[in-house]
């Protein structure tokens, strides 16, 4: 179970990759490619580090579930999963993206309402 | 005496109405642990998200006349904001005046404009009201001053994103022992814990709430909430403890409304961190602003008081 939602969250990741016109990474870091995944998506994108830590955690709950098969960690790796779907989810569905999370800097940039301090 | 004994204090616009009973909980606890805190004079927004949206440097240069009236009008050399958004904001103008000259030339242009003296990085150190209290105060005095205990709280602590990310702009982090953690924050646990409070381990403490989603995407928002409230009701928390008002408001909010739009009940209460180490120092409820919070922080504290 654990290996399907490691690999459930590394798809999550890819959609992600995908969508911003990447190849996924085959690379791993500290041995997982999520994380690797997750540095590939958050290149340019700063407010993706907001789900940096979750995907850690699902990396250390993935570990803990090598030495211990216990349905509450299993549900906490699960909700974790959750979790990093929606945020990218909302990440995607928002397309402006921007410094943070609420940012929606791109989408005035492109509207032209970007950098008025020079004036 | 501690440097941050005495403290410019930045309450922030969020602490005047979502997150009033923040606001009265910290200085209720500030007071009755000896700490000090002097209100920056005519404060004003520190350009939150709205700002920085629209016009990145106009943020610095709101931050940056905040930390100009603490340091240059105030000599105060600590600026406290209890507010995970002020206190982002703070920190990321103090990096972006040490390591952009385009920040400091917008800032110095502005702050003449408006005719005051422009802030100099590097002249204040900005501390968030873990730091105040956890470094100010430490755990021994702490339990020292307890009135009552917590023991048998069950918290999970709350961090949310802004308090630990990006990582750059919090060099005093990740510094080893005794400093504060990026990755796995742990000021709250630790002066929770010193409370007496049991802290369960809960993963999802530095995940998004889906604050900055609410307006554009309040279904995603309430969905990223409602998997944070289960989280912590499956780490068997009573309380979900926070130090954000933003996160505390939206989780709130969220909860009631994941019932309404998605039928999903959770019962775990959000406090703030600074109202349950009050009623630990044996603060009244009513001082502590706990009956101005959405969810009945009273239910959960019935099994401590």
């Amino acid at each position: 179970m654990r290996a399907e939602l490691l690999a459930r969250a590394e798809a999550i990741l890819e959609a992600w990759v995908q969508a911003r016109g990447e190849a996924p990474t085959r690379e791993a870091v500290e041995t997982f490619r999520l994380l690797a995944l997750h540095r590939q998506g958050a290149r340019g994108v700063p407010s993706f580090n907001a789900c940096r830590e979750t995907c850690r955690e699902i990396a250390y709950h993935y570990n803990l579930l090598a030495t211990r098969q216990d349905e509450k960690t299993q549900r906490m790796m699960e909700m974790l999963v959750r979790h990093l779907e929606l945020f990218v989810r909302g990440k995607m569905e928002v397309e402006g993206l921007g410094d943070f999370c609420c940012a929606s800097r791109p989408v005035r940039q492109q509207s032209g309402l970007e950098e008025r301090t020079d004036g | 005496m501690s440097k941050y004994q005495r403290v410019a204090y930045y309450p922030g616009c969020a602490l005047e109405g979502t997150g009033h009973a923040y606001n009265s909980s910290t200085k209720a606890v500030g007071k009755a642990l000896g700490l000090e805190l002097d209100e920056v004079k005519d404060w004003n927004c520190c350009g939150a998200m709205e700002v920085k949206n629209v016009d990145p440097k106009v943020q610095t240069y709101l931050s940056s006349r905040v930390m100009s009236i603490a340091a240059n009008e105030m000599k105060a050399s600590v600026v406290m904001a209890p507010c995970n958004g002020c206190y982002h904001n703070l920190k990321k103008a103090e990096y972006d005046l040490a390591n952009d000259a385009a920040s400091r030339e917008t800032v110095d242009r502005i702050s003449k404009k408006a005719g005051h003296e422009t802030y100099q990085a590097g002249s204040l150190e900005t501390i968030h009201a873990l730091d105040w209290i956890k470094e100010g105060i430490g755990e021994e005095e702490l339990k020292r001053r307890l009135k009552n205990s917590l023991k048998g709280l069950k918290v999970a602590n709350y961090y949310g994103c802004m308090y630990t990310r990006p990582r750059h702009i919090f060099p005093e982090k990740d510094q080893g022992q005794g400093s504060e953690s990026t990755s796995q924050p742990h000021f709250m646990d630790d002066l929770l814990a010193a409370a007496g409070a049991e802290n369960v381990d809960f993963p999802l403490k530095t995940a998004c709430c889906g604050g900055a989603h609410t307006l554009s995407d309040s279904d995603i928002s309430t969905r990223l909430v409602l998997n944070i409230l289960e989280a912590a009701e499956a780490a068997g928390a009573d309380v979900i403890a926070t130090e954000c008002p933003t996160c505390h408001s939206g989780l709130e909010m969220h909860q009631v409304r994941a019932e309404k739009v998605l039928g999903r009940k959770t019962t775990v209460k959000m406090l703030y961190f600074t109202q349950l180490l009050g009623v630990a120092l044996g603060i009244g409820p009513r001082k502590l602003g706990i009956h101005e919070n959405v969810s009945d922080g009273m239910e959960a504290l019935n099994k401590v008081l």
